[in-house]
């Protein structure tokens, strides 16, 4: 084992103490994860595109700017690795689609422009489910994501690159989107730490759109210090997002620096969790619960009856937005362009349907379809007027949650990693695995999720928190507070094994 | 509740969706189209005995956001048109769109 392959073992806060004191560059952690990522990464196919050259610049920058002793940010010089469904300047932009291949946008998204401007070096993007639609990241065009924890099991999805990526320490930090579990399903699955921010906490201007009311980027890490970091850098007011939030950033390194929940009521949600839960994952959710009432919780239990239906309403209210805004992939403008086979000058809209067939796969198809009929007239008020109005009421279960308990919490996901092929060819059974995510996407409320041990079968469980709209400060003090006492319990992080290095070789 | 959908019917919805799909993705569809719908056609019954509700299109409250109408940097024709399947004279070159059948 080198020096460089202990520099990508650290955590990003432990590299920029690192960087601030002068014991390593940040060309030396970059060069250390762009050489785990040649080792490893064969296997996991965590990356659709690797920018050494770009990184290893931007990292150069930021030691200049570390010698010059005016670093950019906190983070400046820790690298970081983006999901595919965010517009680079320089690098491809897939949103790991046939109808994107090889497309490289002409600016950046907000998040891009931000990362850029803090210092923190692209390693690359990461393999998602295509359009950032799956659970499982087997939706993607350029073939799946495998789990490090193993390799024969999906690292969970749509985000699940980025996750994978950080797991087997190819990056400290990731970049992740959100739509109904796309960050923190793949952290439960991977066990790394995801958190999807209030919606509107972070600007989508530059992410590829898949459901509008509904998406939102976040931080993908291995602690809730560095999510925190990373949300700090990421987030706040931006004025080319319409429904960006114009207030500051939530204190989140404040609070995951705090970490205390003596006194802080915690509310274990009825409808999340018992029947349909794998029972390791139950066991090591309880134990979570325990630690906490230890450290001075007061647990309540809450009842969201509501949640029971918003799995329906998420699958009409999302493929509605995705039929929407996936019209705009019609081969007139950038993307691919297939012509029809036979077809002597075909006509625009003839083009337009061969080249949406040609570039779009099964389940993103299923879904512009699924959404399509929502929309009908005729069936408008019974599907997607119902699901807006169930979408009310899971607002309103919330509402009233957050009366009684400061914070929610949850498993983040009904079971460990799946094997892949598993759950490929029914899709109710995929949908399943964000049962317990999909309603913070619905009401817009924060969410995180962080490992909370192995369950029976050996892989990585996560346990969720939730807080009200512009609370995310919660999850991180709640979320430190558990992630201390765990490691305390522990006695170290919880870790993907790195043999898939032997694999690769 | 069950859910009636052709296959015909879901060529209707791929035509409206301009995807033009082929005979197995038709068949496919058509088997699992039926099963999604009545899966979350419980939203309905969700709703028995909730009394008025009103629809949630969006988690915060939206509002007009303006802007003072100043010029700024934009994309160069060139950055706009770099990812065009075609182009001529600065401008989208498309497939015709008229004189159709």
């Amino acid at each position: 084992m080198g020096g460089t392959t202990d520099l990508a073992e650290l955590t990003g806060a432990e590299l920029a103490d690192a960087l601030a004191a002068g014991e390593t560059t940040s060309v030396e952690a970059t060069r250390a994860c762009l050489d785990r990522i040649e080792a490893l990464d064969g296997t996991l196919g965590s990356f659709l595109h690797v920018d050494a050259e770009g990184a290893l610049a931007a990292a150069a920058e930021a030691d200049e700017r570390r010698s010059a002793a005016s670093p950019a940010s906190p983070l400046d010089g820790v690298p970081v690795a983006v999901k595919d469904l965010l517009c680079t300047v320089g690098q491809p932009t897939t949103a790991g689609s046939r109808i994107l291949e090889g497309w490289v946008p002409p600016y950046d998204a907000t998040v891009v422009t931000r990362l850029r401007r803090a210092g923190l070096p692209i390693l690359g993007k990461t393999n998602l489910d295509e359009f950032a639609m799956g659970s499982s990241t087997e939706h993607s065009a350029y073939g799946p994501t495998r789990n490090p924890w193993d390799t024969e099991r999906t690292p969970g999805g749509s985000g699940g690159g980025s996750a994978a990526a950080v797991a087997a320490r190819l990056a400290p930090l990731a970049i992740g989107t959100d739509t109904g579990g796309s960050i923190r399903q793949p952290g439960a699955l991977t066990g790394t730490v995801g958190v999807k921010p209030t919606y509107g906490g972070v600007s989508r201007y530059g992410i590829v759109a898949m459901a509008s009311s509904l998406d939102q980027a976040g931080p993908v890490t291995r602690t809730v210090l560095d999510a925190a970091l990373l949300h700090e850098v990421i987030g706040g007011h931006d004025p080319l997002d319409s429904t960006s939030i114009d207030a500051p950033v939530p204190p989140v390194v404040e609070a995951a620096r705090r970490g205390d929940v003596a006194g802080l009521r915690i509310g274990v949600v009825k409808e999340l969790g018992g029947e349909g839960f794998q029972s390791g994952v139950q066991a090591r959710f309880e134990e979570s619960v325990q630690l906490l009432t230890e450290a001075g919780a007061t647990v309540v239990e809450v009842s969201c009856p509501s949640f029971a239906h918003a799995l329906a309403a998420y699958y009409l209210v999302m493929p509605s937005e995705v039929s929407s805004n996936l019209a705009r992939f019609d081969a007139m403008r950038y993307g691919l362009r297939v012509f029809p086979e036979g077809v002597d000058d075909p006509s625009a809209e003839q083009v337009m349907a061969a080249t949406r067939d040609a570039g779009f796969g099964d389940e993103v198809k299923r879904r512009i379809i699924l959404g399509t009929y929502a929309l009908s007239s005729g069936y408008y008020d019974a599907y997607y007027g119902s699901a807006q109005k169930v979408r009310a009421l899971v607002a309103r279960d919330f509402g009233r949650a957050f009366e009684q308990a400061d914070v929610l919490v949850s498993p983040t996901a009904p079971t460990t990693a799946f094997r892949m092929g598993e759950k490929l060819d029914d899709p109710l059974a995929m949908y399943l695995q964000d049962v317990a995510t999909i309603p913070a996407n619905l009401a817009g409320v924060p969410g995180l999720s962080l490992p909370a041990g192995l369950a029976e079968d050996g892989l990585p469980v996560g346990v969720q928190f939730l807080a009200p709209l512009q609370a995310d400060d919660r999850l991180y003090n709640a979320a430190a507070a558990l992630e201390r006492l765990l490691l305390e319990k522990w006695g170290g992080p919880l870790l993907a094994p790195s043999a898939t290095e032997e694999v690769s070789a | 509740m069950s859910v009636e959908i052709t296959r015909d019917d879901v060529a209707h919805l791929a035509g409206l969706a301009r995807i033009q799909l082929d005979d197995d993705e038709l068949d496919r569809l058509g088997q699992e189209l039926p099963k999604i719908i009545e899966s979350v056609a419980t939203v309905s019954q969700a709703l028995e005995g909730a009394g008025e509700v009103e629809p949630m299109s969006h988690p915060t409250p939206l509002r007009n956001v303006f802007r003072e109408d100043v010029v700024h940097e934009c994309l160069t024709p060139e950055a706009a048109l770099a990812g065009a399947p075609a182009s001529e004279e600065q401008r989208f070159m498309v497939p015709k769109i008229l004189g159709e059948e």
